[in-house]
């Protein structure tokens, strides 16, 4: 009888809660993020985690101009300094600026050709993860390499690792081997994203929805991704290099045993400028989505502006040397690599004057993205003269690691990379959440980033002209560098405040921004065809696409766009 | 592009995405190779002290051989499958494992003569470190290539093969060729090449 009663009691027990199911729960949300296939939720992933990467690399930044604020300081040690730029550097490129633009590439690409997602979606989330795994095993060096009871272990090679420092006898402990396996799984995943654009890009678009009507932006990150599919192995390549030269022996970098350091600065430069045209890329790819948008007139040369970001990446492949005229080369490479390099502003002064021959004579609309695409046509064309100086091998031999480059690549990818991310942050943002961003939060952000910008790296220029070497621990008070130093230190609280605007702007208008609607800037490319935010399958019909800008043609039956392609 | 054919959603055809992906990664995977190679002839003759290539290094024939006649016997097995042929596709697939397999022992075998009777490590000079990092890529991808026709080869046997796998097996046969196409360079570059270059 006893035991009845036992049994009837385990049958009414109610059904075991499984962790997760409460909707709404953290757990819940968890649970959703890390098994999540769907190309939008992985594209804001990507950004979130390229925002939060910018925050920690930024403020390692802020140590760095501390240190540099005075002469003879002594706020970091000096290990310590020589951490924060490793780090800042590499953070900034493989896990702040890459992430981005595959942020961007993730969310937008699909819907942008009117596919429901991209082709291989779980090769998505592997992708995204092996990325985030990669910075959060960079990170772990400070408290892994040699262990907490040697604390302060970060890699200090620099982020270009020049050979020989990252032998054996030079960089003790695991601090380099951190860096080295880092980056070879942060591109893996690179690759496999880049792959799955590229793959999406050409199996996936909507019928009608030809490579010429394809949307500018899709070009660029078709670019982007054929970059990342020819740079990154040889990455990888370089990184398996000195593991083997590290654990195994072997002597590819030795220079006692035969090996070359100098191939080394090859190799690396084979991927690291193409590299750099990756990363400018998204600039390119937001902007020419923008400026026509916010001046309601189509873009000014759209065959020649595919046909120019061709050419750069192209030729892209063949300049890297020009990080190398100090290593005294044979003048026939330095003149070829000159020459080479010379050449790349001429696709490039090609799209900015087609920019500009876009916001020629159309209505303007002084909206965020716009705005902030406009400083970055400013700030990219100063960032281009700059190197069209550092080209010249007899120039760059003169300024070659002083803070002119600094300045100079700063200007590209802040003043060109960031503001054009930030412009599309805004001009997306309430596609991803139904909710506009606020002008007047984004005005204070745009004038206090633009304005800290300008005072931390223009500067920059000039101490690198009166002989202020790149990475320097620290330096006497009579060289003339005190002040400029200085301003640039304040220039960065500046940007700080700027970007605390940004971070507030993105929560409040989440919660209490303004409704968008579904197309809020009236615009015409497929993205804006479905709801804001999008469903999962983003469009319960394939759209049909006759022009390139199928939208306006929807909006406009009676002048349609196909009629005078 | 005709505007007649782009007009019509039926007529819409795009290439397909697992050849297009695995094209892609060959594309990816050649880069890689690249730097190795050239990363090989970089050193060439440029090896402080011995052992040479001209000393140690023998023609690798029956390794080269079963691996080109690998791709042979892959195209037969894919045509099996195409003309609906299971157990012809089976045994030619099988035949094509068994020769990726031999390959894998004929390398085995040919670094360990080279490691233990002429005492060539990966670090011994610039030869050593490039000879074993190129051959040693290649030969690791041979071991992924195996492993995928192993999967195929399991499958098949089980009966869970069918006609719209054609793409999968298409997509595994695009990388073994690969594997093979990346062999005749280095068989250029290590084989031909620098065992007639002088210390």
């Amino acid at each position: 009888m006893a035991q009845e009663i036992i049994i009837e009691e385990n049958y009414r027990m109610p059904a075991p809660v499984h962790v997760g199911d409460e909707k709404g729960s953290l757990t819940r949300v968890i649970q959703q993020l890390v098994f999540t296939v769907d190309h939008k939720k992985l594209g804001l992933m990507y950004i979130a985690a390229g925002l939060l990467f910018f925050v920690i690399a930024g403020l390692l930044a802020g140590l760095i101009r501390m240190q540099l604020a005075f002469p003879n300081n002594h706020f970091l040690p000096p290990d310590v300094y020589n951490q924060s730029f490793t780090m800042h550097g590499t953070t900034m490129i493989f896990l702040v600026g890459m992430p981005m633009a595959f942020g961007f590439a993730n969310y937008l690409v699909p819907l942008m050709i009117g596919a429901r997602d991209m082709a291989f979606p779980r090769l998505n989330a592997f992708g995204f993860w092996v990325f985030f795994f990669s910075g959060l095993l960079l990170y772990f060096s400070y408290v892994g390499a040699p262990g907490l009871y040697a604390a302060g272990s970060a890699p200090d090679v620099g982020w270009f690792a020049y050979s020989p420092l990252t032998t054996k006898a030079f960089s003790r402990g695991h601090s380099t081997d951190y860096w080295t396996l880092s980056l070879l799984l942060g591109g893996i995943g690179s690759v496999a994203t880049a792959l799955n654009i590229l793959v999406t890009v050409f199996c996936m678009r909507c019928p009608g929805m030809t490579l010429g009507r394809l949307p500018i932006f899709v070009w660029c990150m078709v670019v982007l991704s054929f970059l990342v599919i020819l740079a990154l192995p040889c990455l990888s390549a370089c990184q398996i290099m000195i593991s083997l030269d590290r654990y195994l022996g072997a002597k590819f970098f030795d220079t006692q045993a035969g090996g070359d350091a100098v191939l080394w600065q090859h190799f690396f430069w084979i991927f690291g400028h193409p590299e750099v045209y990756i990363l400018i890329m998204p600039a390119f790819a937001i902007t020419s989505e923008v400026i026509p948008v916010f001046s309601r007139k189509p873009i000014f040369g759209y065959p020649v502006m595919v046909a120019a970001v061709v050419a750069i990446a192209f030729i892209s492949l063949g300049v890297w040397a020009h990080h190398m005229f100090c290593v005294g080369m044979v003048s026939l490479a330095n003149a070829f690599f000159v020459t080479s390099t010379l050449l790349v502003s001429i696709p490039t002064g090609i799209k900015i004057f087609n920019w500009l021959a876009t916001m020629y004579g159309g209505k303007l609309r002084f909206e965020l993205p716009l705005i902030f695409c406009i400083a970055f046509l400013f700030q990219f064309l100063i960032a281009g003269l700059t190197g069209v100086m550092l080209a010249v091998a007899p120039f760059d031999w003169q300024l070659s690691d002083s803070y002119f480059v600094v300045a100079h690549f700063h200007y590209i990818l802040i003043g060109g990379l960031l503001f054009t991310i930030f412009a599309g942050i805004y001009y997306w943002y309430p596609k991803a959440f139904g909710k506009l961003p606020n002008h007047k939060l984004g005005l204070w952000h745009f004038w206090l980033f633009a304005i800290g910008f300008h005072i931390t790296f223009l500067p920059q220029h000039f101490l690198g002209f009166l002989g202020m070497p790149r990475r320097i621990y620290t330096y006497q008070s009579d060289r003339g560098w005190d002040e400029m130093n200085l301003l640039s230190t304040i220039g960065v609280a500046i940007q700080s405040a700027g970007i605390l605007f940004f971070v507030y702007n993105l929560i409040y208008s989440y919660f209490w921004g303004k409704k968008s609607g579904d197309d809020p800037w009236d615009a015409w490319t497929l993205e804006w065809a479905t709801t804001s935010p999008p469903p999962e399958y983003n469009f319960a019909k394939l759209p049909l696409v006759k022009s390139r800008r199928p939208l306006w043609d929807a909006k406009h039956p009676e002048d349609p766009d196909w009629k005078h392609e | 592009m005709n505007s007649a054919t782009t007009e019509n959603p039926a007529d819409w055809k795009l290439p397909s995405a697992r050849k297009f992906g695995i094209l892609t990664l060959i594309l990816a995977e050649s880069a890689l190779f690249t730097i190795f190679v050239v990363a090989y002839l970089f050193y060439m003759g440029k090896s402080l002290n011995g052992p040479y290539p001209s000393e140690v290094l023998e023609f690798p024939l029956l390794g080269t051989l079963a691996l080109f006649s690998s791709s042979g016997t892959i195209f037969m097995a894919e045509r099996c499958l195409l003309a609906g042929n299971k157990p012809g596709f089976s045994l030619w697939w099988g035949i094509t494992t068994a020769l990726g397999i031999y390959f894998l022992y004929f390398t085995g075998a040919e670094w360990h003569h080279l490691i233990f009777e002429k005492n060539l490590l990966i670090s011994t000079n610039t030869f050593g470190t490039t000879f074993y990092s190129l051959v040693g890529l290649h030969a690791f991808h041979v071991i992924v290539g195996v492993l995928l026709l192993l999967g195929i080869l399991i499958s098949s046997l089980r009966g869970r093969l069918h006609s719209d796998h054609t793409e999968h097996v298409e997509a595994i046969s695009y990388y073994w060729h690969f594997v093979d196409c990346i062999w005749i360079v280095v068989l250029t570059v290590v084989y031909f090449l620098s065992v007639r270059v002088q210390p």
